[in-house]
C-alpha cells in the first residue's frame, strides 16, 4: 500500500483565553524549542495571542473538528461564555487550562462584590479617574461605520466547568511548561488517556510532599507574620516560622516554584484530590496549629490573619462550596 | 406560615450528644428546628461539614462539645475552638451573619442548658430569616 508510509494526520489544536491575563498563553510559548516538535505533531488552528484567526472561521469549522482545545481563563462575560460554548461543540477534547479556568483564579476574587460594585470602582471611583457624566460602557453604540457592540459583564466570575462540560483540568498560575508538554505528548502519541474529569499535570499529593523545607512534627503557632515581617532562613518550613503558606491544602506538581524563590505556596495549583474546599481544609490544618487554648487569646492570633477569605481562597473563590460573598 | 428554620448541629459522643439525650429521656419541651448529626469529638468538625451546611440550606449551625478542660480526647474541643474562631472569621467575610454559626459547651448533665440553647438560637435565627445562601450559590 503506498498510503502505509504516509504518516498519521496532524493532531489540530486550539488555545483560547477567557477572563485571563494572558500568562497561560505564555506558559504555552514557554515551551520554547519543544514547540518545534508540537508544531511537528499538530496544527495550531486558533490561538488569538499567535495567530489572526477571527470568531466566523471557528464558527465554520465542524463540530469536533478540533482535537484539543486548552481553555484558559474564567467566565466573566458573555462573550467567554459564547466562546467556551462555542469551542466545547467545535472540540474533541476541552481541557481547562490554568487556575481561572480550573477553579475561578485571581478574576475570581471578583466574587467579593458584583458588577455594580466593580463599575463604580474603576468608572467612579478609582484614584485616576475623573467621570463627572458617569460614564458607563455601553452594551451597543453607534458609529458611522455602524452598530458596536461589547460583551455583557457578569455579577458573577464563573470556572469553566461551571459553564460547559470540561474533559481535563490543567491546574496552575500558569501550568508548569514541562508539565504541558508531558500532558501534550500524551495525547499526541495516542497514549491512554486516564478518566474524563481528571486533572493531569499534577500530583495527587500534597505541596508539602515534595517541598524541601525542613518539617518537624511541632507545628505551633504563636503570632502569624507576613512574609516581610520575618527574617527567613530559607530552610524552615514557613509555617513553623508563623507565615500562611498553602502547602497543605495544595497538589503539588509545580515544581514548589515559589518556595524556591522562598515565597510561601499561594495555592495557585488548587485543592488536592480529597480535598472538596480548598480553604476549610487550609482553615481546619491551620487553626489547630494556633498555639494557645485560651478563647481570648485565640481570637487576638486569628485577627493577625487580616484577610481569610482572600487568603485561602485566592485562586479557588468560583470553584469554592461559599462561591462568591452574599450581598 | 411563619418561617421555621432549620439548624444543623454537630454534637460530640461524649458530652453534648448525651446533654441532648438528657435533654429528651427528661421530657423537656424544646424548639424542633435542630437536626442533630453525632460525631466522636467537636475536633473532628471539619469546616468542610459547616461550609456544606449552609450550602445545602442550613439556617443555621451549631457546635457543640465538651467544656474546656473535659474533652475525652484531652484537647479536641481546643482544637474545634480555634479553628470556630477563623471559620467565623471568613464567614462573616463572606457575608453570612455571624449568629448563624455558633460554638457552645454542653456537658453530659445540661440538658436544660441544651434545650436554652435550641429555642434561643432557633428564636435568633427567626428574626434573621431564612437563610439567602443556597439560592445565591446556584448557578444559573
Amino acid at each position: 500500500m503506498e498510503n502505509s508510509e504516509k504518516k498519521k494526520p496532524k493532531l489540530k489544536m486550539a488555545v483560547y483565553w477567557g477572563a485571563a491575563c494572558g500568562g497561560c498563553c505564555v506558559s504555552v510559548l514557554d515551551v520554547h524549542e519543544k514547540l518545534f516538535d508540537i508544531t511537528e505533531l499538530a496544527d495550531l488552528v486558533f490561538w488569538p495571542i499567535a495567530l489572526d484567526v477571527k470568531y466566523d472561521d471557528v464558527r465554520a469549522m465542524p463540530n469536533g473538528y478540533i482535537d484539543v482545545t486548552l481553555f484558559n481563563g474564567a467566565i466573566r462575560n458573555s462573550e467567554n461564555q459564547y466562546m467556551a460554548m462555542l469551542l466545547r461543540e467545535k472540540s474533541k477534547i476541552l481541557v481547562a487550562y490554568g487556575s481561572c479556568a480550573h477553579l475561578g483564579g485571581i478574576p475570581g476574587l471578583a466574587n467579593f462584590t458584583n458588577r455594580d460594585g466593580i463599575f463604580e470602582r474603576v468608572y467612579d471611583t478609582s484614584e485616576s479617574t475623573v467621570n463627572p457624566e458617569k460614564t458607563r460602557p455601553q452594551l451597543k453604540t453607534q458609529v458611522p461605520e455602524g452598530e458596536l457592540h461589547l460583551p455583557y459583564f457578569f455579577d458573577d466570575v464563573l470556572a469553566l466547568d461551571q459553564v460547559v462540560c470540561v474533559d481535563y483540568y490543567v491546574p496552575g498560575c500558569p501550568p508548569q511548561t514541562e508539565r504541558l508538554v508531558e500532558v501534550f505528548m500524551a495525547i499526541a502519541t495516542g497514549a491512554t488517556l486516564p478518566s474524563k474529569k481528571t486533572v493531569l499535570g499534577a500530583w495527587d499529593k500534597t505541596q508539602c510532599d515534595e517541598c524541601i523545607r525542613t518539617k518537624t512534627d511541632k507545628k505551633t503557632i504563636k503570632e502569624f507574620r507576613r512574609p516581610y515581617e520575618i527574617e527567613d532562613d530559607g530552610e524552615t518550613c514557613f509555617l513553623e516560622q508563623g507565615v500562611i503558606c498553602m502547602g497543605p491544602a495544595t497538589r503539588g506538581g509545580c515544581g514548589y516554584r515559589c518556595i524556591k524563590g522562598n515565597a510561601p505556596c499561594k495555592g495557585c495549583y488548587g485543592p488536592s484530590p480529597d480535598i472538596s474546599d480548598p480553604g476549610a481544609k487550609m482553615i481546619s490544618s491551620i487553626g489547630t496549629m494556633i498555639d494557645s487554648n485560651d478563647p481570648v487569646e485565640i481570637s487576638e492570633i486569628v485577627d493577625q490573619v487580616a484577610d481569610p477569605a482572600g487568603t485561602f481562597y485566592r485562586f479557588s473563590l468560583p470553584g469554592s462550596i461559599i462561591r462568591r460573598k452574599i450581598l | 406560615m411563619e418561617f421555621q428554620p432549620t439548624i444543623i448541629s454537630f454534637l460530640c459522643n461524649w458530652c453534648s450528644y448525651t446533654g441532648a439525650d438528657l435533654a429528651g429521656t427528661s421530657r423537656m419541651k424544646y424548639a424542633p428546628n435542630i437536626r442533630i448529626i453525632r460525631i466522636m469529638c467537636s475536633g473532628r468538625v471539619d469546616p468542610t461539614f459547616v461550609l456544606k451546611s449552609f450550602r445545602e440550606g442550613a439556617d443555621g449551625v451549631l457546635i457543640c462539645g465538651c467544656h474546656p478542660g473535659d474533652c475525652h480526647y484531652h484537647e479536641g474541643n481546643y482544637k474545634c475552638l480555634r479553628r470556630f474562631k477563623l471559620l467565623h472569621k471568613y464567614i462573616q467575610q463572606m457575608g453570612i451573619h455571624k449568629d448563624r454559626l455558633r460554638l457552645e459547651w454542653i456537658s453530659a448533665s445540661e440538658g436544660r442548658q441544651f434545650a436554652d440553647l435550641v429555642d434561643n438560637m432557633t428564636e435568633r435565627l427567626m428574626e434573621l430569616g431564612p437563610s439567602p445562601i443556597k439560592e445565591i450559590m446556584e448557578i444559573a
